[in-house]
């Protein structure tokens, strides 16, 4: 473990935490274990998929064709932020796959799933389930829609839509 | 509207040209079929009281009746992305299959990049390059609002791109989406002529002519590659695809829209050009009550 993370560069992840070579660095286990753990998101759902970090903790998830360690841009989305005691989804992660989710998804309706939108934090006392990240979904044409992330916590919902992502509905 | 009086020997009912550019442009967006099906979407719209228009030549373009497509749930949802319906044009001719490498050289925004990896099913690999940095992050923040997760993001010039960084050595498919002097969006940008001059006409179209000369190199045989711009100028249009039929091995295809359009010219001024530039197309804002567009359509052929 003597390498360090490179924040200039895409570096795969490694399978299982036992081929770390980048101390603190998440493993693919890790990471598509934390989708089951906390969001009950099916593994299969990433077969197809491969997860990077470039930037310390930034998790980044591919659809495409590269080689590690690959210096560009940009490649698929960021979709996890790790490197801290709480793992935080992307909203624009939990859009594109938070349908795969039955656990930890907070249904609001449609005038708490406008605020959620706006990026404004709302009491909802009424909520039993974990504390912590939650997806916030709302139901359109007949279906459960992943709105973002949250932060739930003390009876509260903090919505976690990034500024350039909300909007007045 | 002045320069455009160049164009009344080549545009058929030029009275009705000039008075559609005066005319603004609605509101058009692109359902992301990565996120939603036009189904879901349309119903998505229909519950918000948005009514819509769907596109004769493609169901996936909507003409929305509203003054902020920005601010619908559909938006929102990265369900739908505001798109010219004439810029929704390129990537349906360049038709990317899913599991394909597909370069992408003039990418930002990256409204055709994110549409071409809709057409792929999100599988495959789209590189989508732009040599603007600051245009990059729009790209960015478009790939991941609409759910892209095949999108490799790169920052060169197109004229010497190099693929040394990818694990393959050339595309199937490329989308030259060229800078141009975007006379075509006057609809859109009342100020588009503003500084328009030959001058600058021609020196765009040195770069544009480089683009796609990189744009053929790093296409396999057999392989596609469609030039657009959304400019009328032919300088930057025929004369650019003849100056590539010219220095590279490549042939000008015949392709279906379901749009009205005019053929590509043979000549221009003193100039003419190879007799398969027909088959490209001239979408002016007449005819389907759009902006303008060229597209042309081209096959990679031996050495
Ligand atoms: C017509 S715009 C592309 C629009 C984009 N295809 C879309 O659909 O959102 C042309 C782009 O070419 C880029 N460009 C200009 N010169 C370039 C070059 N030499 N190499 C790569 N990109 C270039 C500009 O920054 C601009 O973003």
């Amino acid at each position: 473990m003597t390498e360090q993370n490179d924040g200039q560069r895409f570096d795969r992840l490694p399978e299982t935490p036992d081929e770390r070579t980048v101390e603190g660095r998440a493993s693919r286990e890790e990471v598509v274990d934390y989708f089951a753990d906390r969001f009950a998101i099916p593994p299969e759902t990433f077969d197809d998929y491969t997860f990077w970090e470039k930037g310390a903790g930034k998790i980044w998830i591919y659809a495409g064709e590269a080689e590690t360690p690959l210096e560009i841009e940009a490649i698929g989305m960021t979709c996890l932020r790790t490197r801290q005691e709480h793992w935080k989804p992307t909203t624009d992660f939990a859009q594109r796959f938070g349908r795969e989710a039955t656990e930890c998804v907070i249904e609001l309706d449609r005038e708490q799933a406008r605020a959620f939108a706006t990026g404004e934090d709302q009491e909802l006392e009424w909520w039993d389930g974990d504390w912590g990240y939650l997806i916030g979904a709302h139901r359109i044409a007949g279906e459960l829609e992943p709105l973002g992330v949250g932060l739930y916590v003390h009876g509260e919902l903090r919505s976690m839509v990034p500024k350039g992502r909300q909007r007045e509905l | 509207m002045e320069p455009f009086e160049r164009y009344r020997p080549i545009v058929d009912d030029f009275e009705a040209f000039l008075a559609a550019c005066e005319r603004p442009l609605g509101n058009a967006v692109r359902v992301n079929t990565i996120k939603a099906s036009v189904e879901r979407t349309l119903e998505t719209l229909d519950e918000d009281g948005v009514a819509y228009e769907q596109a004769d030549w493609n169901p996936r373009v909507l003409r929305l009746e509203t003054d902020s497509p920005g601010s619908t749930w559909t938006s929102f949802h990265g369900f739908t992305h505001g798109q010219e319906e004439v810029s929704a044009v390129p990537p349906v001719v360049l038709d990317p299959q899913p599991g394909e490498r597909v370069w992408d050289c003039c990418a930002a925004p990256g409204g055709k990049a994110t549409q071409i990896a809709a057409l792929m099913d999100d599988r495959g690999t789209v590189v989508a390059n732009d040599n603007n940095l600051g245009r990059i992050s729009a790209l960015r923040f478009n790939a991941e609002r609409l759910g892209a997760t095949n999108l490799a993001v790169t920052v060169d010039d197109a004229r010497n791109y190099s693929l040394k960084r990818f694990p393959f050595d050339e595309f199937d498919r490329t989308l030259v989406d060229a800078p141009c002097s975007c006379e075509g969006t006057i609809r859109k940008n009342p100020d588009a002529l503003d500084n328009w001059s030959e001058g600058h006409i021609s020196s765009i179209a040195g770069i544009q002519k480089g683009i796609l000369r990189r744009a053929i190199q790093a296409t396999r045989e057999g392989g596609t590659v469609v030039y657009s711009t959304c400019t009328f100028a032919p300088e930057e249009n025929e004369a650019v695809v003849q100056h590539a039929l010219e220095a590279e091995s490549c042939r000008v295809v015949d392709f279906d829209i379901g749009l009205e359009h005019s053929p590509g010219l043979t000549e221009w001024k003193d100039e003419t050009f190879d007799e398969s530039l027909e088959r490209a197309i001239r979408i002016y804002p007449h005819q389907n009550d759009t902006g303008g567009f060229f597209v042309a359509k081209l096959e990679v052929t031996a050495e």
